[in-house]
């Protein structure tokens, strides 16, 4: 997400919204992403995982937290709503990284 | 006069860095964290610094206590090497299937959810409303585990 963030002008410039979604309060957001961290895009607040339960990432008792959370994942999708290139990690450390989505974003019409 | 076998001592603080360090650091940057090369190079130093006070300990003229003592210190530091690659490369790949999750070409399930100002907003909006002062050509959603 840092680096999404560091690259979001050329996110932006090439007409690409970044929306972060989490379990995560908007008061929490507001607090350690957007003010502590400086993160500057969307981020939306599923407390009650509807709409995480809904694309299927419920990472349930996580274990670092306990907690029912997002696993992590990464969706392209194009304006007229369909998904264009997703990246539904294996592994909790390999997300998918700026250059990459960058160059998936050439996949959109 | 009795001295301390710095060399574990700095083999055993090292270890402890090594292992510390990506939790705390190197986890922020995806070239240290997918693969921790960062880490590996503190415990190669760590175990260097950890052979020469073995090493040191095992003279015939030291007390058993330092034997038991630096051997103790070098198993610590190779059980913290290993629980650090079991977290990354075991524990990391136990995620849920996610079998349900929209595939390419399907279309992204439609959602109403509280951006940070706690307004309402929908995948609808986020797919029309401008981006650079023009139509978007696309949405990227980034699920992440939240704050830690």
């Amino acid at each position: 997400m840092r680096g999404v963030e560091k690259n979001l002008d050329k996110f932006i410039e090439a007409g690409i919204r970044v929306v972060g979604i989490s379990v995560d309060t908007t008061e929490k957001t507001r607090l350690h992403m957007i003010e502590q961290a400086g993160y500057t895009f969307t981020f939306l607040s599923d407390p009650k995982l509807e709409t995480i339960r809904r694309y299927d990432l419920v990472h349930a008792k996580e274990l670092a937290s306990g907690a029912d959370i997002a696993r992590p994942a990464e969706f392209l999708i194009d304006p007229s709503g369909t998904v264009r290139w997703r990246m539904v990690t294996g592994n909790f450390f390999k997300h998918a990284l700026p250059e990459q989505l960058l160059e998936a974003t050439k996949t959109l019409p | 006069m009795k001295r301390i076998n710095w060399q574990i001592w700095t083999g055993f603080v090292l270890s402890l860095v090594a292992a510390f360090s990506y939790p705390f650091v190197f986890v922020t940057w995806s070239t240290t964290r997918e693969f921790p090369w960062a880490n590996l190079v503190l415990f190669a130093i760590a175990f260097v610094f950890l052979f020469f006070g073995l090493r040191r300990a095992f003279k015939p003229e030291k007390r058993i206590v330092s034997k038991i003592f630096s051997s103790l210190a070098a198993a610590f530091g190779v059980l913290l090497l290993a629980a650090l690659l079991f977290m990354i490369f075991v524990m990391g790949s136990w995620l849920p299937p996610s079998t349900g999750a929209p595939q390419v070409g399907q279309k992204a399930p439609e959602f109403t959810l509280t951006d940070s100002n706690d307004r309402p907003v929908t995948l609808a909006q986020l797919l029309t409303e401008p981006v650079n002062n023009k139509p978007p050509r696309g949405v990227l959603l980034i699920f992440y585990r939240g704050y830690w």
